[in-house]
């Protein structure tokens, strides 16, 4: 029996979508199961279903590995590059969950459809990530969107929260608008809304005027998911107001699947004057970024700011040649994921009930009243600034020297002279929490398991990537083939 | 074990023995003794294991570098894990693990707070600079570069005087910053050459073989240059010096002029002269005015500080000023003279800052209207005191001299004005330490408090004599480092040599 012309699916289609399956099983066993059980002390278990289910998808997901291919009518393709989303973003997923199990306690929230939303935003995020079709990269953007837009709203009883799901709704509606725009236009200029055809057709001969149209579209609307200047107004409002945790998360998992698009949009379908768009975004972000931390008083704030700056560094790496771009800005992702989604995990237990200690003065003294935190914190801190020894240094240094084997010297410099600045406003921090008298002298309660748990696997992430970096890159570089053909 | 083992993994168990003892030492319960005689144990072991070196160093060999360790650290980019040192950098090895051991003791009671974490810093400190004196990898040798700032900086900031955190900051900043310029050089040199390998790079340059190299090599040598001359720190980048010195903790401090702006010296002679002849060679004249400036005005501003380690703190920008006019004087003498300054420096600047710090212990001041008359109360620390001072000042048979005399011989022989503007900067030093010792030590006691203030105790002494002592072996026989340092500079110098055999032999 055919569909239109197109055979049935098989197994290893089916196969090739395993991690998005695994997920929005689990995602649903938790919707079934929330409402059976309304007793607090239960909600405890389906945090544990929730870290089940993402750590089943890791497993699925380098199960997938032996089944490398195009499935479900060309739509979504296994391959190493998929894989190493796919992985990430379930390795994300599952830290999140961690952090928030005793979060979600602290701050008197129900968990039942919080751990399901995560799981089938993380749904989407992986579609994303092995998604070779436009229309399906759009629906993967809005499940992972729609979810996250949820999740940011979910401390019910601050206003703050509420106004930052609102914008961050209305916002995002708009973007993904431009998204779909762009990809009608691309289906104009093109005749297909397939990556690799597109692709082919763009490197063919004469490049239609409406491809270029449809390119900038394309870009306004996923530059405004990774936060990139000039689309970053909302970030600083959104991340304030939503739960730390969930910030963790959202600046890390849908942004390392929008960058999974953008790769594959730029490197495999050949964008037209993609160079000259990343460019001003890259420096764009990268310098507005880093002056908007530097007179930030709220940590969060300052962390969102920080997050700004981090997509241009990596929006560097999309301008090299696709040899030394992939892996680095594949590496990038990674290492950002690390340092962030644990900064966050940190920021979360600092907070305290309500998330009320989040300003530097709150900070002052963490290093005598919380040593192990703070030495944790600190520790990602000098990963965001890009020092030795830590992720986030071979990360900016793969892509600065991708980006110099590109000759792309002026944006080399600004990224150099912005990441000098940046250490100003990372180093306020640890300043405080080390050098200043604590206003309060009382110890912060004890590190609860769950965070913890979530705090070392990102700083063992963090230093490994440091350390031996050479694994990691390895294996990046291997989906430059996957992409550029 | 074979000796012929432990030449291959001498340098990668000294450069970690520091590291390991800090991991240990955060398993250790928060019992002060404790923590601070381990940090002890392990910096003696430190020291012990680095003798080796100079035991085993093949003086009369002509290699550029011994002790080499060669792996494979990250297949893409090639970043290699290369280690290996020369008689210059061996020495500085030597220094570094000579003054940890001394600082420990000289923090003994000094620290109160966090004394657990202020070990630890000061260990992991330990590994970093010898990281950076043994690293022959351009990667490896940032890496170290930049793991230095962060132990420094939280030093200062945590354990540090009144303004400190201010002083960590600019410390951090400004150190950071222009280290980005060094990082940018370097990748655009692997960018070209496909290795971070000194040697390979090098050879790379020398042969020609590096693409739009000519455009590029006076960034290239500007972008490490100014990493290192902030270190130094040359003039005018020094601003950030006297304040990270008043501020510090007196370890920090000693770590901090003993070895740290070494770092920036040590970085000349090995990456400018050493990757970048023809740049050096044209840029030299402005550099050693530069220099000169600094010497210069590094003492008459030291003249006037009314603070102690303020004067201290530009005495050693007087005396860096002299390790830089010895190496762009571009002569076997003034090479050989600047890296002796370097260890000289380290050992009595060392010995300045530990002596300062025990006053402040007593006082809590380093204002020199606050003294007067010490030498009557404190005959030992006089005693001391005056042995360090002659020795920062050059006099004959104690280590400055040696060093200074050699700079200044090659400054002639580069250009005479220099040398004679540089040996002014001798009559400076014994003006501004022999008036500042003189309103310390001389006279009737000024404050009646003084009279009874308690002399030296055995674990102060502990801590100068070595210094002390040194100084005077390195005054007497400073063939001793000097047979080692050298061929090496020999090695240096050999791409300069139609200058160098003008000017004939020392």
């Amino acid at each position: 029996m055919n569909i239109a012309g197109h055979p049935l699916p098989q197994l290893v289609d089916y196969i090739r979508i395993l991690p998005e399956i695994v997920l929005s099983v689990f995602g649903m066993i938790i919707m079934l199961l929330d409402p059976i059980m309304d007793d607090r002390a239960n909600q405890k278990i389906l945090g544990i279903i929730a870290l089940i289910g993402s750590l089943a998808a890791i497993a699925a997901s380098i199960y997938q590995a032996q089944f490398p291919g195009l499935g479900f009518w060309e739509m979504v393709r296994v391959d190493s590059f998929s894989i190493f989303f796919h992985v990430l973003i379930a390795a994300i997923t599952a830290v999140v969950i961690l952090t928030s199990y005793e979060y979600m306690e602290v701050q008197q929230i129900r968990a039942g459809e919080y751990y399901a939303l995560i799981l089938l935003g993380a749904v989407g995020m992986s579609l994303m990530s092995s998604a070779v079709e436009l229309v399906l990269i759009f629906v993967a953007l809005e499940i992972s969107s729609i979810s996250t837009y949820v999740l940011a709203g979910f401390r019910r009883r601050a206003a703050i929260s509420s106004e930052s799901s609102v914008k961050y709704f209305l916002l995002g509606s708009f973007a993904t608008a431009f998204f779909l725009y762009g990809v009608a236009l691309m289906f104009g200029a093109t005749g297909s809304t397939n990556i690799t055809v597109i692709g082919d057709v763009l490197s063919s001969g004469d490049i239609p005027v409406l491809a270029y149209v449809g390119i900038a579209l394309i870009f306004v609307g996923l530059g405004f998911k990774v936060a990139a200047a000039p689309f970053h107004i909302w970030t600083p409002d959104v991340y304030e107001g939503a739960p730390s945790p969930i910030v963790g998360f959202m600046s890390t998992a849908p942004k390392a699947a929008v960058f999974a698009v953008l790769l594959r949009i730029v490197f495999e379908a050949h964008a037209p004057g993609h160079v000259w768009l990343i460019w001003v975004m890259a420096a764009l972000s990268m310098t507005l970024g880093n002056i908007g931390a530097l007179v930030q008083d709220n940590v969060k704030r300052l962390l969102a700011y920080s997050s700004i700056a981090h997509a241009g560094y990596l929006l560097v790496a999309f301008a090299a040649l696709p040899h030394d771009g992939i892996p680095s800005a594949m590496f990038y992702t990674a290492s950002y994921a690390a340092m962030n989604v644990g900064a966050f995990a940190i920021v979360s237990h600092f907070g305290g009930a309500g998330e009320r200690y989040v300003t530097m003065e709150d900070y002052a003294g963490l290093g005598r009243r919380s040593p192990l935190l703070a030495l944790a914190l600190t520790i990602f801190l000098l990963s965001l600034i890009g020092i030795p020894m830590t992720g986030g240094f071979f990360a900016k240094f793969y892509v600065f020297s991708a980006a110099l084997q590109a000759n792309l010297v002026g944006l080399t410099i600004i990224g150099v002279l912005n990441s000098a600045v940046g250490a100003y406003y990372y180093l306020r921090i640890i300043v405080v929490m080390y050098m200043r008298e604590p206003r309060i002298e009382a110890p912060l309660p004890r590190i609860p398991a769950g965070l913890g748990t979530a705090v070392a696997i990102s700083l063992a992430a963090t230093i490994y990537l440091g350390t031996l970096p050479g694994r990691v890159l390895e294996y990046a570089s291997q989906s430059v083939a996957d992409l550029v053909r | 074990m074979n000796m012929t083992d432990l030449d291959g993994s001498i340098l990668s168990l000294v450069t970690f023995i520091p590291l390991a003892g800090a991991l240990l030492l955060l398993l250790f319960p928060r019992r002060d003794r404790d923590i601070k005689v381990f940090a002890l144990v392990v910096s003696l072991l430190t020291f012990v294991a680095s003798l080796h070196l100079p035991a085993h160093f093949q003086r009369g060999q002509a290699a550029a570098f011994q002790f080499e360790h060669d792996n494979i650290w990250i297949s893409s980019p090639n970043i290699h894990y290369h280690m290996g040192v020369d008689g210059i950098s061996m020495w500085l090895i030597v220094l570094t693990t000579f003054l940890t051991p001394l600082c420990v003791l000289i923090s003994w009671n000094s620290i109160h707070e966090r004394v657990k974490e202020f070990f630890i810093l000061l260990l992991v400190l330990e590994t970093a600079l010898i990281g950076v004196f043994t690293s022959l990898d351009l990667f490896l040798f940032y890496f170290f570069w930049e793991a230095t700032l962060i132990p420094m900086a939280l030093l200062i900031g945590m354990y540090g005087h009144g303004r400190r955190v201010y002083a960590a900051i600019k410390f951090f900043l400004y150190t950071m910053i222009a280290s980005m310029f060094m990082l940018a050089a370097i990748l655009w040199l692997y960018a070209r050459v496909g290795s971070f390998d000194f040697v390979t790079v090098q050879n790379a340059i020398r042969d020609g073989q590096v693409q739009d190299f000519s455009g590029a090599a006076i960034w290239l040598f500007l972008g490490f240059f100014i990493a290192f001359a902030v270190k130094v720190p040359l003039f005018p980048f020094h601003t950030w010096l006297p304040d990270a010195h008043v501020e510090a903790p007196t370890a920090g401090s000693v770590l901090l002029a003993g070895v740290l702006l070494k770092m920036g010296t040590y970085g000349m002679l090995r990456f400018n002269l050493g990757l970048f002849p023809d740049q050096a060679r044209h840029n030299a004249p402005w550099i050693m005015i530069l220099a000169l400036i600094g010497i210069i005005y590094g003492a008459l501003v030291a003249m006037v500080q009314p603070n102690l380690k303020k004067l201290i703190a530009y005495s050693s920008i007087s005396h860096l000023g002299f390790v830089v006019l010895g190496i762009f004087s571009f002569t076997q003498a003034g090479l050989d003279g600047a890296t002796y300054v370097m260890l000289a420096h380290g050992v009595s600047t060392g010995g300045l800052f530990m002596l300062a710090g025990i006053i402040y212990e007593r006082k809590h001041t380093y204002d020199i209207a606050e003294f007067g008359g010490l030498a009557t109360p404190m005959p030992r620390y006089a005693t001391f005191f005056l042995f360090i001072v002659l020795a920062s000042v050059g006099l004959p048979l104690l280590n400055g001299f040696v060093g200074e005399f050699l700079v200044l011989s090659g400054a002639f022989q580069a250009r005479a004005v220099y040398g004679v503007l540089g040996a002014t900067g001798v009559i400076w030093s014994a003006c501004y330490l022999l008036w500042m010792y003189q309103r310390v030590f001389f006279g009737k006691v000024t404050h009646p408090e003084n009279q009874s203030i308690p002399d030296m105790n055995l674990r102060e002494r502990a801590a100068l004599w070595p210094a002390a002592a040194m100084a005077l072996v390195m005054g007497v026989a400073p063939l001793l480092w000097l047979n080692a340092i050298d061929p090496s500079v020999k090695n240096v110098l050999a791409p300069f040599a139609q200058l160098a055999s003008k000017v004939g032999g020392r």
